[in-house]
C-alpha cells in the first residue's frame, strides 16, 4: 500500500502564476483524456449525434442548393452551409454540458473534483476544453459526411489546425455559458428548458444558414454579438475558402471563451453549496 | 510541525443556510492516526461540517485547520492533505476502474513516473486488481465504494474523509469496505474522519466518536466511554437517545439528503 504518512508535514507554498498555469494545462490534459476515453468506450453517441447534422446537410442543404433560394455568390450553398452545420453540431454538444455538471453535482463527482488541488478556473477550463475535444471528434464525422455529399473542403494541415482551434474555442464558450446557467438555476429541468430555448435562437441569429447581408437590421446586430457567427466565419474561411476576418474571428473567440470561463468558475461553487 | 498537531481542529465553527443554523459553534479535535466518527441523524450538521473541513463550503479564518493548516486561507494546501469520498456513488460508470483512479492521480499531481505504479498499488489495496480494466458500470455497489476509496487514496493523503461510506451497502459489502479502511490505516497511519448514522458501525469501527444533534456536539469520547456513561448494557443507540431526548427530528434531513441517499441506495442495489 501507500507509504506510511510522514511525521513531518511537507506543505508546499501556495502556487505562483507559473505554477497555476502549469496546473491549468495539466488539468485540461487530464479532462480531455477522460473525454477521449469515454468516447472510446461508448461510440454510439458519435453516431447518434451525427444524425441531425447529416440530415441538415442531406435534406436542407441539398434542397436549398437546388432551389437557389439563398444567394451565396460563387460558393455552392452546400459548401456555404457545411461549416455552419459543423459549428451547430459543436454548439449542440457544448450547450448541454451544464446538465452534465448538474448530474455530476447530484452524483457527488463535482464535490470530489472540487476537493482536488485544482483552482476553479482550471477545473472549468478543463471541462470547457474537454467539450471541445468531443466537438472536434464529432466534427470529423460531419466533415466525412460533407465530403461524401460533394462539399469542396480545403484540408491543409494549418487549415485543419485552425478548424480544431475554432471548434475548441467555440465549444469552450458555449460549454461555459451552459455551466454559468447551471450555476444560476441549479436545477436540471430548468437548465434543460433554458438550453432548448436559447440553442435555436443562437443558431438562427448567426450566419450559419444564410449570409449576414440577407438578415434584417435587428438580426444583424444580434449576429455581431453572437460568438457562433465568428466561429462559423472562421470555419468557412478555413474549410471552403470563403472571405473571413480570421484575426478578428479568433480574437473574439479567445476573449469570449476567456470571459465565460471566468464567469462560470465564479459560479461553480454555488452548485456544491446547496 | 510535529505529530502533536491535531489532524482536524474546529473552533467555534458555525454555518448557516439562510435562517437555518446547520452548524452551531462546533468545537472538535481529531487526533492524528485515529478513526473518528461523526454521528447523528440526517440534518444533524455532519455533512455541512465535513464540507467545511474539505473546503467545499467557506469557513471563517481560524475556525478550521487540517494538520495546522487553515482551511480558509490555504485551501489548495489543505486539499493536498485530504482524500475525500462523498456520500453518493461517484465513480464514473463509463470509465474502467483503472481510468477512474488514474484521473485522480493526475488531478493530485502524482508524478508521471510514479503514476502507473501508484494506481496499481491502490487498486491492489482495495482488492480490485482483477477487475481494474472493466468498466465501473459492471461493478457491484461494494466494489464501487472500494474503487472510490482507491481514488481518494491515490495521492497518499494524511486525512481520509468519508461521508456515509456504507450507506445502501449490504452487511458483507460494508464489512469489505471497512476491512480495507482499517488495513490501510494500520499500514499507513492515516487519519480517518467518517460520518455515519449507523450507531453499531461506529461502535465497532471508530476509535472515538462525536455525537452531533442540531449542529452541536452533544457527546464526545470512545464508544465504550459513551456507553459506560449511560449504563452497563447501554448501546450507542441508547447514548444517542439520552443526548437527543429520543427525538429523531421530524425536520431533519432535507429533501436533497433523502434524494441523495435514495439515489445511492438504488445504484448499489
Amino acid at each position: 500500500m501507500s507509504p506510511a504518512v510522514s511525521p513531518v508535514l511537507d506543505i508546499p507554498p501556495d502556487p505562483g502564476p507559473l505554477q497555476l498555469l502549469r496546473t491549468g494545462v495539466s488539468r485540461i490534459g487530464a479532462m480531455c483524456l477522460v473525454e477521449l476515453q469515454k468516447l472510446r468506450h461508448d461510440r454510439t453517441e458519435l453516431v447518434t449525434r451525427a444524425v441531425q447534422p447529416t440530415l441538415w446537410l442531406l435534406v436542407f442543404g441539398q434542397v436549398f442548393t437546388r432551389i437557389h433560394a439563398i444567394p451565396t455568390g460563387n460558393t455552392p450553398y452546400l459548401d456555404f452551409l457545411a461549416p455552419g452545420i459543423l459549428a451547430q453540431s459543436a454548439l449542440f454538444i457544448a450547450i448541454f454540458y451544464g446538465i452534465q455538471i448538474i448530474w455530476e453535482r447530484d452524483a457527488g463527482v463535482l464535490s470530489k473534483l472540487m476537493v482536488t488541488p485544482t483552482p476553479r478556473v482550471a477545473l472549468v477550463a478543463a471541462k470547457a476544453f474537454a467539450s471541445g475535444v468531443r466537438a472536434v471528434v464529432q466534427a470529423a464525422a460531419v466533415m466525412i459526411v460533407a465530403a461524401l455529399l460533394g462539399v469542396h473542403l480545403q484540408a491543409g494541415p494549418l487549415r485543419l489546425l485552425g478548424v480544431v482551434v475554432a471548434l475548441v474555442l467555440g465549444s469552450a464558450f458555449f460549454c461555459c455559458l451552459s455551466i454559468t446557467i447551471a450555476g444560476l438555476v441549479l436545477s436540471r429541468d430548468r437548465l434543460m428548458g433554458i438550453g432548448q430555448a436559447i440553442t435555436m435562437p443562437l443558431f438562427f441569429a448567426s450566419n450559419a444558414l444564410y449570409p449576414v447581408q440577407l438578415m434584417p437590421g435587428w438580426l444583424q446586430v444580434i449576429n455581431h454579438i453572437n460568438p457562433l457567427s465568428y466561429e462559423v466565419e472562421a470555419l468557412r474561411g478555413l474549410l471552403v475558402d470563403a472571405p473571413a476576418r480570421l484575426a478578428l474571428d479568433f480574437g473574439v473567440l479567445v476573449v469570449a471563451a476567456s470571459v465565460m470561463i471566468t464567469v462560470a468558475a465564479a459560479l461553480l461553487p454555488r452548485l456544491t453549496r446547496g | 510541525m510535529t505529530e502533536q498537531v491535531p489532524a482536524v481542529r474546529c473552533a467555534g465553527l458555525t454555518h448557516r443556510f439562510g435562517d437555518t443554523l446547520a452548524v452551531d459553534h462546533l468545537d472538535l479535535e481529531v487526533r492524528p492516526g485515529e478513526v473518528f466518527g461523526l454521528l447523528g441523524p440526517n440534518g444533524a450538521g455532519k455533512t455541512t461540517t465535513i464540507r467545511m473541513i474539505t473546503t467545499l463550503l467557506p469557513a471563517p479564518p481560524g475556525a478550521v485547520a487540517v494538520f495546522g493548516v487553515d482551511v480558509a486561507t490555504r485551501r489548495t494546501a489543505v486539499r493536498r492533505l485530504i482524500g475525500y469520498v462523498p456520500q453518493q456513488l461517484s465513480a464514473d460508470a463509463t470509465l474502467t476502474g483503472r481510468e477512474n483512479v488514474a484521473l485522480f492521480a493526475r488531478l493530485y499531481d502524482v508524478p508521471r513516473p510514479d503514476r502507473r505504479g501508484r494506481v496499481a498499488e491502490v487498486l491492489d489495496a482495495v482488492d480490485l486488481t482483477d477487475v481494474a480494466d472493466r468498466p465501473a458500470k459492471t461493478y457491484s455497489g461494494g466494489m464501487v465504494r472500494r474503487l472510490e476509496l482507491a481514488q481518494a487514496l491515490v495521492s497518499a493523503p494524511r486525512l481520509l474523509v468519508l461521508d456515509e461510506p456504507t450507506v445502501g451497502l449490504d452487511p458483507v459489502a460494508r464489512d469489505g469496505v471497512w476491512q480495507r479502511i482499517e488495513q490501510i490505516c494500520a499500514d499507513t497511519g492515516m487519519t480517518v474522519l467518517v460520518t455515519t448514522h449507523l450507531m453499531q458501525e461506529a461502535d465497532r469501527r471508530c476509535d472515538r466518536v462525536a455525537l452531533m444533534h442540531r449542529g452541536r456536539v452533544r457527546a464526545l469520547g470512545t464508544p465504550a466511554e459513551l456507553r459506560d456513561a449511560i449504563g452497563p448494557d447501554a448501546t450507542l443507540d441508547d447514548v444517542f437517545r439520552a443526548h437527543t431526548g429520543d427525538a429523531l427530528d421530524e425536520n431533519s434531513g432535507g429533501m436533497r439528503d433523502v434524494r441523495a441517499a435514495r439515489r445511492t441506495a438504488r445504484r448499489v442495489s
